[in-house]
């Protein structure tokens, strides 16, 4: 299969890993993107800054990544252009790691996007940025725990002081280069929820060759998201499109 | 201890309370979730447009403008 980054517009030189930057508004995302490509792309406070998104790369230990940054969102699953941008490169472009950028004064809120990018892919890395803010207000976050409840490494930042950026530079690479081994947690649903999607999953597997993540996949179906049935759809050949859809029909009226 | 449940939409600035339910359905309460408007949040209202409509509120630590459309079907359980 060729490579799905092209469908975005994207032309990772051969020898270059293509990650991803999500998260939430507000959570200095874009500021840790021109740390890390030392770009200089413009950070404003307001929707839809990044619609379109931004690229960049850098090198790391003789590697080179590629770093595009999506849109700011509170979740990957709703209706705005935005979650869409960010959803359908995450889940279509695959890139070979995403970071999940999250505001460690709040971080519960932070933790929604990141459980459900884990959802999609395993390879993610939880940036803890903003870190120095929530020093100020007498946030303490516990970065090794957190690692190991999601997991997922989670790496302390401060970007606008340029704090911990080497650390998530490794953490990247390792990350999209497969050295690090994960267990992104996932969440689990009812029971009746967990059933369908697993008898689902296996039916549309076939269909869906070289995808790493079917169980969202069937999530999705089952939730009747026709966003991302369309999107699935246009990278399928006509056949596949067919029993894929379904499928999908199949099981949502069971 | 009685509590009284109304609307966010007529939360008045200052006030906080907890999420007690939302009815509404579909994408938009998948939204509402997704802004962390989960049963048991706290809530408190901020300020309010010139119209009245929209209202900011603090949820988990952010601050989101809300249409009274929307925060009409946020069931708040006042402190």
């Amino acid at each position: 299969m060729e490579s799905t980054s092209q469908l975005f517009g994207l032309n990772p030189l051969p020898d270059q890993l293509v990650v991803a930057l999500a998260g939430n508004p507000n959570t200095g995302k874009s500021t840790v993107f021109n740390a890390l490509t030392g770009l200089n792309q413009h950070t404003g406070n307001w929707p839809g800054k990044t619609v379109l998104r931004a690229e960049g790369s850098f090198m790391h230990r003789d590697k080179k990544i590629l770093l595009v940054d999506l849109p700011g969102t509170y979740s990957l699953l709703a209706t705005s252009a935005d979650e869409q941008t960010a959803r359908d490169f995450i889940c279509l472009g695959r890139p070979q790691a995403t970071v999940v950028v999250a505001d460690a004064t709040c971080l519960e809120r932070n933790l929604n996007l990141a459980l459900q990018v884990m959802e999609i892919s395993s390879r993610v890395v939880v940036c803890v940025n903003l870190m120095d803010e929530a020093r100020r207000r007498g946030i303490r976050v516990d970065v090794e725990a957190l690692s190991s409840e999601l997991g997922a490494p989670c790496i302390a930042t401060a970007a606008r002081d340029g704090l911990g950026l080497d650390k998530l530079k490794d953490a990247i690479l390792d990350m999209a280069a497969g050295i690090t081994d994960t267990s992104p947690r996932q969440v689990s649903y009812e029971p009746h929820v967990e059933q369908a999607a697993a008898q689902l999953e296996a039916r549309i597997r076939p269909f869906l060759p070289g995808w790493a993540n079917c169980r969202w996949v069937a999530l999705r179906l089952l939730e009747g998201d026709s966003g991302i049935i369309r999107a699935i759809c246009s990278s399928l050949d006509d056949d596949s499109e067919k029993v894929f859809l379904k499928e999908g029909a199949a099981a949502w009226a069971r | 201890m009685l509590q009284t449940i109304i609307p966010l939409s007529r939360l008045p600035n200052g006030a906080a309370g907890r999420v007690a339910s939302l009815s509404a359905r579909g994408l938009i309460r998948r939204h509402l979730l997704d802004l962390g408007l989960v049963t048991g949040a706290r809530v408190e209202a901020i300020r309010r447009s010139p119209a009245g409509d929209p209202a900011a509120f603090n949820i988990k630590g952010a601050l989101i403008a809300l249409r009274n459309e929307d925060a009409d079907r946020i069931l708040i359980a006042i402190d």
